[in-house]
Parts: C-alpha cells; sequence; structure tokens
C-alpha cells in the first residue's frame, strides 16, 4: 500500500521551563531547568517534595472562564497548547474540510485532581454533592473531546494511552491516520496534569521518584552516576500535521516531516524495562524501517532518558544494540534533564525538541551530567547544547506496562 | 427579596459566567444564559448549599428562569 507523506505545520507547548514553543526551546539551549519545590500541597509527610511544575499557567490567556472551570488542569493545558499550535499551522477548519481533520490527544493519567477533588467531596459531604461535571472532567479522552469541540474537528477522534509513551503514541497513531487516508490534518499529542497528592504518594511508594529536595534544579540527571530517580512534570505537547498535498495546496510553512513510527511491548514487567532494552530496540527498530533509514543517518535521538537507575541504562543498551558502531558518534540527549518528566505529554513536547533541532541546527544538552554512569556509553550532549546540522531526528517514549513508541522526523528543505 | 435576588445573581454569574445585567427574573437559564443539563444540575446544588435548603429532583424541573429560583426559595424560607 503506497503511503501518502505527513508533515507538521503547528506546534504548542505548555511546559514547566516556558509557556509557547519559543520559549520552551530557549530553556532547552540554555538548560534551564524547571524543577522546583512543590507548592500546591504540603508535602511534610512525602519523601519527594519537588517537581517540575507550571506555577504561572493562567487558563484564562487561552479559555472562556466557564469552560476552564468545566475542565481538568491537563484539558486546560492540552486546550492552550493546540490554540498555540493551530496559530502557527494557519490552519481553518471549514465545513467541508472539517471531517478530514481529527484530534489525538492522550494523557497518561487523566484527570487525578478533580477525582481527588471529588472523592473528598464524597466521603465528607455524600454523594449527592459530586458534581455532574465529574466524570467528563476526569476521563482521560476529554483532551481530545474539548479540542475537537474547539476546533470543530469532526474527522478521527480518539485518546491513546500508554502511560508514558502516550504522547509519542498519539502523534505516531495520528500519522499513520492520515498516511493511510482516514484523515487529511490531525491534531496530536499528549497532556498531564498529576502533580497531585495521591499520585506524588503513589510513585513515592514505588521509590520512582528523586529525593534530591535540597537542589531541585539538579534532581533530574540522566545517566548522571548520582542520579536517583525522575522528577515529575506537568504540561502538554501539541502537533499539528497534515498530509503534504494539502498542506501545500493551502500555502501552509513546513516545519519537519514525520518520517517513522515504530511501537512495540516489552512482555515483561509491570514498570521495569526488558533486560538489555530489548523492548525499547524494537521500537527503534521498527520506526527505522518504516522511515526506511539506516540508523547512521539519524543525527540525534531525543531519548526517554528519566533518570532512573534501570531505565537510562537499558535504553543506552537499546541504543547500542541497534545503532552498533554508529551508537558511538550519535548524540542523544535527555530533555527531561530540564523539563522532568511530563509522563503521558512528554512524547508531545520532546517532538517538538526533535523538530527544532532539526529547524535550527542546535542539539538540546542533557543537563546536570557530572559523572557519566558507567553502564551508559552514549554521547549525551553533556550540559551545553551543541550545534550540528541534522537529517534525522529520533524521539524515544517508554511506558509502564512495557509501551514502547519511537518517532523519527526529517528536516525540510524549506 | 432583593437579598435572595442578590445572592442567586452572583451564584448565576459565578457559575454560567455571565454578565450580572443579563441575570433578570425572567431570564431563562437554558434559553437567555446558556445553561445546559449538567450546569442546571450543579446549580441547583449550589443554591441548596447557598440557601441550606434540600430541592428534590422534581421540584428542580420545574425551575426555568431566575425569577422561579427566587420565587421557589422565598416559598421555603
Amino acid at each position: 500500500m503506497s503511503m501518502r507523506r505527513v508533515v507538521v505545520t503547528g506546534m504548542g507547548a505548555v511546559t514547566p521551563v516556558g509557556i509557547g514553543v519559543s520559549s520552551f526551546w530557549e530553556s532547552l539551549k540554555t538548560g534551564k531547568s524547571g524543577v522546583r519545590r512543590i507548592e500546591s500541597f504540603d508535602v511534610t509527610d512525602y519523601p519527594t517534595k519537588i517537581a517540575a511544575s507550571i506555577p504561572g499557567f493562567s487558563p484564562e490567556d487561552y479559555i472562556d472562564r466557564k469552560e476552564a472551570r468545566r475542565m481538568d488542569r491537563f484539558v486546560q493545558f492540552a486546550v492552550a497548547a493546540a490554540k498555540m499550535a493551530m496559530d502557527q499551522a494557519g490552519l481553518v477548519i471549514t465545513e467541508e474540510v472539517a471531517p478530514r481533520v481529527g484530534v489525538y490527544i492522550g494523557s497518561g493519567i487523566g484527570g487525578l485532581a478533580t477525582l481527588e477533588d471529588q472523592h473528598r467531596t464524597l466521603l465528607e459531604r455524600g454523594p449527592k454533592r459530586v458534581s455532574p461535571f465529574f466524570i467528563p472532567m476526569m476521563i482521560g479522552d476529554m483532551a481530545s473531546g474539548q479540542v475537537s469541540i474547539l476546533f470543530g474537528a469532526q474527522g478521527p477522534n480518539s485518546a491513546p494511552v500508554s502511560a508514558c509513551a502516550t504522547g509519542s503514541n498519539s502523534i505516531g497513531d495520528a500519522y499513520q491516520m492520515i498516511a493511510r487516508g482516514a484523515a487529511d490534518a490531525m491534531i496530536c499529542g499528549g497532556a498531564e496534569a498529576t502533580i497531585t497528592p495521591l499520585a506524588l504518594a503513589g510513585f513515592c511508594s514505588a521509590k520512582a521518584l528523586s529525593e534530591r529536595n535540597e537542589e531541585p534544579e539538579r534532581a533530574s540527571r540522566p545517566y548522571d552516576r548520582a542520579r536517583d530517580g525522575f522528577v515529575m512534570g506537568e504540561g502538554a505537547g501539541i502537533l499539528v500535521i497534515e498530509e503534504y498535498a494539502f498542506a501545500k495546496a493551502r500555502g501552509a510553512e513546513i516545519l519537519a516531516e514525520v518520517v517513522g513510527y515504530g511501537m512495540s511491548g516489552d512482555a515483561y514487567h509491570l514498570v521495569q524495562p526488558a533486560p538489555e532494552g530489548a523492548g525499547a530496540a524494537r521500537a527503534m527498530r521498527a520506526a527505522l524501517t518504516d522511515a526506511r533509514l539506516n540508523p547512521e543517518q539519524i543525527g540525534y535521538i531525543n531519548a526517554h532518558g528519566t533518570s532512573t537507575q534501570i531505565g537510562d541504562v537499558a535504553e543506552s543498551q537499546a541504543v547500542e544494540s541497534i545503532f552498533k558502531e554508529a551508537a558511538k558518534h550519535t548524540p542523544v540527549s535527555s530533555t527531561k534533564s530540564m523539563t522532568g518528566h511530563l509522563l503521558g505529554a512528554a512524547g508531545g513536547i520532546e517532538a517538538i525538541a526533535a523538530v527544532m533541532a532539526l529547524r535550527e541546527g542546535i542539539l538540546p544538552p542533557t543537563i546536570n551530567l557530572d559523572e557519566k554512569d558507567p553502564e551508559c556509553r552514549l554521547d549525551y550532549i553533556p550540559n551545553v547544547a551543541r550545534e550540528a546540522t541534522v537529517h534525522y531526528a529520533m524521539s524515544n517514549s517508554f511506558g509502564f506496562g512495557g509501551h514502547n513508541a519511537t518517532l523519527i522526523f526529517a528536516k525540510t528543505n524549506a | 427579596m432583593s437579598d435572595v435576588f442578590e445572592r442567586v445573581k452572583r451564584i448565576v454569574v459565578d457559575r454560567l459566567g455571565v454578565e450580572e445585567s443579563q441575570v433578570a427574573l425572567n431570564a431563562s437559564f437554558k434559553d437567555d444564559l446558556g445553561a445546559d443539563s449538567l450546569d442546571v444540575v450543579e446549580l441547583v446544588m449550589e443554591l441548596e448549599d447557598e440557601f441550606d435548603l434540600e430541592i428534590s429532583d422534581e421540584d428542580a424541573e420545574k425551575i426555568t428562569t431566575v425569577g422561579d429560583v427566587v420565587q421557589y426559595i422565598q416559598s421555603r424560607e
């Protein structure tokens, strides 16, 4: 089956290091951390007291006040980022094109803050006081629902869930939707907002989070010997992607091309990666096959790299197993060292980082990399951004449950 | 009367995101103030809290305008 070409025409980001793509990218280039002490609730009894939050986000800047009140924070992030992406794309959804424009925006966890809030109401005040908006605010598909309502996008609409691979799976699934002809344009990506008492407690109990509370900005340190877990982040990363001829016909600026998507399942463990990152390797290989590329052609990998002991090693081993000799000189960085781990939104903002690296010829660094773990043997672009002309960039995302998703973007000669 | 109306008005403005001037006694929640079925359920809950009373589903169904609410609350006070 001959597949149609798919290009990126709009990007929107709400992140702990900046709201809007230019602010986000400026922070990545300059190695700025978005990790800070949690102020939104009392963290006295928690071993982890830090997160990559977005204290400056004001939903009223993007959404009518009444509508904003009916949205969980993750949906507010998604709507704000989608507006930015649609503004950049300049895509007007007329009655004629509406059925050909779809939305795929996933969330790893969904409206947890709403759930916690309403559960408290249930326990303290009884079932008759639970809000009629509780369910439609909480369910994880609602970013896709609300964005489609806002823009009148009547095409394919769903919301993949694959934990921390959600953002990449959403973009990859949307890309395939266009490639096989089911849509001409898709608004896609991921959104997450789980810096909440319950989520923090759960991740703490799972021993997944960094406890470097005294140095928040130094806490997320992928591949560094002294790393001690990931830092939870929040936000949204949304792309507008379109079929090539559809974008050209309306004179849209093409930011990059989506050329490869691969996915796999570890079939191994709830939270641990398969030994030697075997599942991650299968996703990377599948993406390379889809893109008809050899590993040597990849000029930059935006790694999953969450700053956990096992995960960083497994992904590095997976890169070595696929890239062989090329692994030694292929630059790899984890922008989570700056943004924290946005869970279901990670793949969204990291796709944007990959596209910006292609466009600007600048590879964002892995900050806080003072002493490399001897088991992590790749070139991680330590601490300082690097100039490099790159033709193809890969972005990896892996999730609890053993979901692995890899995207490949190509530079366009615009 | 004016006190009840003012309190109802404040809740309606806050919940439905409308201008105070729109909240007239003859304004219909659905037709004039843009409320959907979920808004109405939430509004009834807010009114129950504000005026410390219970509004049955049967009574709630009869409320269609701001004036209906004011009248209902006064009849219960």
